[in-house]
């Protein structure tokens, strides 16, 4: 029986192992034939003309992810933090299952309701070439798609604070909103990290509603008004994206240049989920 | 999965010394019997692939010792699948490349059914046709207001199919020229999502394939001709690319016979009722 759960839980150590080893080996070609740094730090990607930076993919995937969590988090967990120490026992039993309904609705959906609903509000901003499609779109989106993901973490996690520290707070004299602010959510606070970076891992490898509300162009995005929040206007590719659009037509240095697009994502995800782990660890020796 | 298909290829190309290609496939034809099914690979184009498949249902009623495997993948995927032979035919929505006659001159172009391309934009908008020079300054992101080409002022949204597109790179072959499209035009991976795209932003424009054209867009006149068969047909149209069947060398047995259905009476009305040019 042992034998058994060991092996299970090393194919998936050796299944994480083989895809990114084969994600590199397809990738070696382009790296050799591009270069990495020159990958890395280009900013054209013209597979036709034999350009392939992907810089502008990778700040695309960065800056949507930001947006998704700077919406997404305040939402979520205000979400969990009602739901675990405010909410009235009928009103939890409502809420509750709706959101984790949101988690069943598929991709597709999230995007074709962001391409008729969440582009045209965001046509509505005024501004040189707004039209919709862009980084807050994709963002909006994305915070949606994360909400049940942070905000079922976080309330189990506020729910796992033991009842006698908020007992205590409260018989100290503490409001309920004091209790809640200062012991509750610090409390669970490693709980609520490993929420956001679960989160912030679904956001960057979201695909298929991105390519429909981002608009996919290959651009460094830049603030199109004075107001550098205007940034989150502009149009952009994501890596997922990037991959998601030209494999099925790509041949040669092009295919390889999408595996390495793939290899990056890998590794940026790998860093988000250590850097999880480093704050984790830093939050418990406190 | 590509490696197998490169395993089997270069095992092949020990065995069977072949042209450009690796591989002596062809059809794998019944031995005598004749209650043997034939199988016919088809892969490539996603726009010629719905023919496609319409029209093996179609001959495999006739011929049921016939089956067709159609798969997609894009033109290029086609073309080099059958240069390769690793298929038996291969599919393009676009002109074969010179690059790609050269690599392999045994390849054999076959058009099954011409496609124009049209522009077509938000059915709000005021304009009802462009010159041709206009198109190109407009996909380009060098005319970015309606009132520069006779529109009210309001800003030109483009929108395109992403890079290795056929349609995409039939739009730039017959109307761009050398001239890029512009690189901040929405990018949508599909003719549906351009057309949603375009229903639901208002000044947007873009190009769609003929069989894409309906209510929720307005086509666009070019030099005068607006997007229809009539106007393909009558020459005054410029936008129409071939949709070809490509094949190793002259077709033998059932691939030919295949071919010959597609280009004969039965294989046109299929075209023309599914909204595209015949030959």
């Amino acid at each position: 029986m042992r034998a058994v759960l060991l092996i299970s839980a090393l194919a998936s150590v050796l299944i994480v192992l083989l895809i990114f080893f084969f994600t590199l080996k397809e990738a070696v070609p382009a790296f050799r034939e591009v270069g990495v740094w020159k990958m890395l730090s280009g900013t054209v990607w013209r597979p036709g003309n034999g350009e392939f930076g992907i810089l502008a993919m990778i700040t695309g995937s960065g800056l949507v992810t930001l947006g998704a969590i700077l919406i997404g988090v305040p939402l979520a967990l205000s979400t969990a933090v009602f739901l675990s120490e405010i909410a009235p026992e009928w009103i939890v039993r409502i809420v509750r299952p709706s959101i984790e309904l949101l988690a069943g609705i598929p991709s597709v959906v999230y995007g074709l309701f962001g391409m008729v609903v969440i582009v045209p509000l965001v046509r509505i901003i005024p501004a040189p070439g707004n039209a919709g499609y862009g980084l807050l779109s994709a963002s909006i989106v994305l915070a949606v798609m994360v909400l049940p993901t942070i905000a079922n973490i976080s309330e189990f996690a506020i729910r796992s604070v033991p009842t006698g520290y908020r007992e205590g707070s409260l018989a100290l004299g503490a409001t309920r909103w004091e209790t809640i602010s200062r012991v509750m959510i610090p409390a669970a606070k490693p709980g609520i990290i490993s929420a956001v970076v679960l989160g912030l891992g679904r956001a960057l490898g979201e695909t298929i509603a991105m390519i429909m509300v981002i608009g996919n162009s290959v651009i460094l995005p830049r603030a199109i008004t004075g107001n550098p929040l205007s940034i989150f206007l502009s149009r952009a590719r994501t890596l997922t994206g990037n991959i998601a659009v030209e494999i099925s037509y790509a041949t040669g240095v092009h295919e390889s240049a999408l595996f390495a697009t793939g290899v990056v994502l890998f590794i940026l995800i790998m860093l988000v989920n250590s850097s999880a782990g480093f704050l984790l660890k830093k939050g418990a020796h406190r | 999965m590509r490696n197998y298909i490169i395993l089997t290829a270069t095992l092949a190309a020990l065995a069977i010394p072949g042209g450009c290609g690796q591989q002596g496939r062809g059809a794998s034809e019944a031995d005598g019997t004749g209650n043997e099914t034939t199988e016919i690979t088809v892969v490539g184009s996603t726009t010629v692939q719905p023919l496609a498949e319409l029209f093996s249902e179609a001959y495999e009623a006739i011929d049921p010792n016939v089956r067709v495997i159609i798969s997609g993948g894009g033109s290029s995927v086609g073309v080099k699948s059958a240069t390769e032979q690793t298929a038996d035919v291969g599919m393009a929505s676009r002109e074969i490349k010179e690059s790609e006659i050269q690599s392999c001159p045994e390849i054999v172009i076959h058009t099954i059914a011409r496609d124009g391309i049209a522009v077509v934009a938000n059915p709000d908008l005021g304009v009802d046709g462009i010159t041709m020079e206009q198109a190109r300054g407009i996909f380009a992101g060098e005319i970015t207001d309606w009132s520069e080409v006779g529109g009210a002022p309001g800003m030109i949204t483009v929108a395109a199919r992403e890079e290795g597109s056929g349609t995409r790179s039939a739009f730039e072959d017959l109307v761009m020229g050398d001239v890029f499209i512009s690189e901040t035009a929405i990018l949508q991976p599909s003719n549906g999502a351009i057309r949603t795209t375009i229903a639901s932003t208002p000044g947007s424009i873009a190009f769609i394939s003929f069989g894409y054209i309906d209510s929720s867009t307005k086509p666009i006149a070019i030099d005068g001709a607006l997007p229809t068969a009539e106007n393909v047909s009558a020459g005054s149209y410029p936008v129409v690319r071939p949709l070809n069947m490509v094949t190793y060398g002259e077709p033998t047995g059932a691939v030919a016979e295949w071919l010959e259905f597609i280009v004969g009476e039965d294989g046109q009305a299929i075209v023309v009722a599914e909204g595209y040019l015949p030959i």
